[in-house]
């Protein structure tokens, strides 16, 4: 029998038949693992997850005409400027004046469709225009009109050139739009509406676009676009992306705060258990070292059921660590995270290495061990 | 030459001389006893034989290398190729099964081999027993295992501290056999020992009382077999 076959039989005998006192170490090192997987894999998810979270209180990127207006054959080719993974939604806006009740009310024209993924926090009492002719009616415009859902309004446009006729079209009113922001002083109806009402040439006066990236991704998107297109003039909403910033940096300092804060009691906690392992087994090292074994033959003994035990606790944590992950992400962000394997062999080595370092105390002392103690019987 | 040779060893601790100039030789084959009361010296002797103490003053000579001059690395490998350890408590280790503590001794002095173990434990009556853990075994097979890994590597001496301390009379006759036939095949024999009908069945008997030899006795009529008192 080779001499490596037999180190790791009497490793693997230590941890097997020593069972009871391995779990605690075994433990103690798995539950170091899992929350430091759990805590890298929330430290990793946390721009994509909050990105999306944040991605809920609007566009954080805007498309403004550069001279007068633009088209959305322009806006089309801003956006394939942004990645489509990240590219949440994009939102055309044509603006015009228009009277209900002979009462001048700003009216915008708009993808409804598009508008539900950039502005998802927009509260619709019934339901969006699904159809031509149906309108959205902000809140304001609503209590000031005396108007509610189901019934019809009449909407007119008057043309800038006085020698055309008032345009009209009656409109469904499918919902009243509440967002406690200026949104409600507005109607909205469908681009293809808003162009047969004002006939005029089809045009974009803004785009509101939303985009799950970090700032400096986002400052790069804006500056490619506005060196491809003249056209459009792409700018930051600087009070969303500097918040997401500011949150997003901090939330990952204070995750990695946490990670290092575990790492470091878990290296305690498994250097305290692998102590008492070792000064519990001094008679066995004496007995060792007295019938022979080297200094270095009881720390590669000692070291190898340290390794054993790290891998093994990293391998668990690993497991345990992305099912914490998990459990977080769906309470807290209210989604799922997919299997990063790569934090598989980090979490292993990493346990490796915190094991490894935590024995060396232990095992150094083990060194120490006089063997005419076991001759002693002590 | 003598295999072990004591030239005026001394081993002081403070006020204490454990062992006070202490001369005598043992030769390739002997089976010696050494004997005393309790704080007689007795475990300091051993612990200097086993080499794991040195004297304050004197010479060991260990089959011609003056083990109180050698550093601790090198004492070990004396310790682990020269001699075989079997002590009182037995200490086995408690994991490993009978034939694993018996490649133990081989894993730290060569190559483990796992068919000459297998035959240690048949020469000591254990072969049956061969995968049991020491938990499983009785004291007597214990220490029987204990002997089975002190002989494994062949050593000069067989150094044993109280071997039959914890064994009953039948277990006790066991492990003296063992010896005998240990002794006729040549092998060096030194055992520490409380008990006299263990320390009578010995070629010779070194007595200690404080410190110093009180006596040296030579068995007349040895024959190995031990003899029990009513």
């Amino acid at each position: 029998m080779k001499r490596r076959k037999m180190l790791v039989r009497m490793i693997t005998a230590s941890l097997l038949r020593r069972r009871s006192r391995m779990l605690v170490a075994l433990l103690a090192i798995a539950i170091g693992a899992t929350i430091l997987s759990g805590l890298v894999t929330i430290y990793v998810d946390v721009p994509q997850q909050m990105g999306a979270q944040f991605r809920n209180y609007g566009a954080n990127m805007i498309f403004m005409p550069a001279e007068e207006s633009f088209t959305d054959a322009d806006m089309q080719e801003s956006l394939s400027t942004i990645s489509s993974k990240e590219l949440v939604g994009a939102t055309p806006y044509q603006y015009n004046t228009v009277r209900i009740h002979e009462q001048p009310i700003l009216a915008a024209g708009t993808d409804m469709a598009a508008v539900q993924k950039t502005s998802p926090y927009w509260l619709v009492e019934g339901q969006y225009p699904a159809k031509t002719h149906e309108i959205l009616v902000g809140k304001n415009v609503a209590e000031s009109l005396e108007l509610s859902v189901g019934e019809s309004v009449t909407v007119s446009f008057t043309p800038e050139d006085k020698s055309k006729l008032d345009s009209t079209i009656d409109f469904q009113i499918t919902g009243i739009l509440n967002t406690g922001g200026s949104e409600e002083e507005y109607v909205y109806v469908s681009m293809e509406d808003m162009e047969e009402l004002t006939a005029l040439p089809a045009h974009l006066d803004i785009a509101e676009i939303s985009v799950s990236a970090g700032s400096a991704q986002l400052q790069t998107y804006v500056d490619e676009i506005n060196a491809g297109n003249t056209d459009i003039s792409a700018n930051l909403v600087k009070r969303v992306t500097a918040s997401e910033t500011t949150v997003l940096s901090k939330l990952q300092a204070l995750v990695l705060l946490v990670t290092v804060i575990v790492l470091a009691l878990t290296m305690i906690c498994v250097a305290t258990t692998m102590t008492a392992v070792v000064s519990e087994r001094r008679s066995e090292i004496g007995l060792k070292k007295a019938i022979g074994a080297s200094d270095s033959g009881i720390i590669a003994e000692f070291m190898g059921e340290g390794i054993l035990l790290g891998g093994l606790g990293g391998i668990l944590g690993s497991v345990v660590g992305f099912a914490f992950a998990q459990f977080v992400s769906v309470n807290v962000f209210g989604s799922y995270i997919s299997f990063r394997l790569l934090l598989l062999p980090i979490t292993i080595i990493v346990s490796i290495a915190v094991t490894s370092v935590a024995c060396l105390l232990p095992i150094r002392s083990a060194t120490s061990v006089d063997p005419a103690l076991v001759l002693k019987g002590e | 030459m003598s295999l072990l040779e004591f030239q005026n060893v001394f081993k002081i601790y403070g006020d204490l001389h454990a062992l006070d100039d202490v001369s005598f030789t043992v030769d390739r084959g002997e089976w010696i006893s050494i004997m005393g009361p309790s704080g007689s010296g007795k475990s300091t002797m051993m612990n200097m034989i086993g080499c794991m103490d040195k004297p304050t003053k004197g010479n060991i000579l260990l089959d011609g290398v003056d083990v109180a001059k050698e550093p601790a690395k090198k004492l070990t490998d004396i310790r682990r190729d020269k001699i075989g350890l079997i002590f009182q408590q037995f200490h086995l280790v408690n994991y490993l099964t009978a034939l694993e503590n018996v490649m133990l001794a081989q894993y730290y002095h060569s190559i483990p081999d796992e068919q000459e173990a297998m035959e240690a434990l048949e020469r000591v009556g254990l072969a049956e027993r061969a995968k049991h853990l020491p938990s499983q075994l009785s004291g007597g097979e214990q220490q029987r295992v204990c002997v089975a890994r002190a002989l494994i590597n062949h050593p000069e001496i067989i150094l044993a501290d109280e071997p039959t301390g914890n064994l009953d009379d039948a277990n006790e006759e066991i492990v003296v056999d063992l010896f005998r036939k240990l002794h006729e095949e040549g092998t060096t024999l030194i055992v520490v020992t409380h008990d006299p009908e263990v320390g009578d069945v010995a070629q010779r008997q070194i007595v200690l009382r404080n410190g110093k030899i009180a006596r040296q006795t030579v068995n007349q009529n040895f024959t190995g077999h031990i003899r029990f008192t009513e």
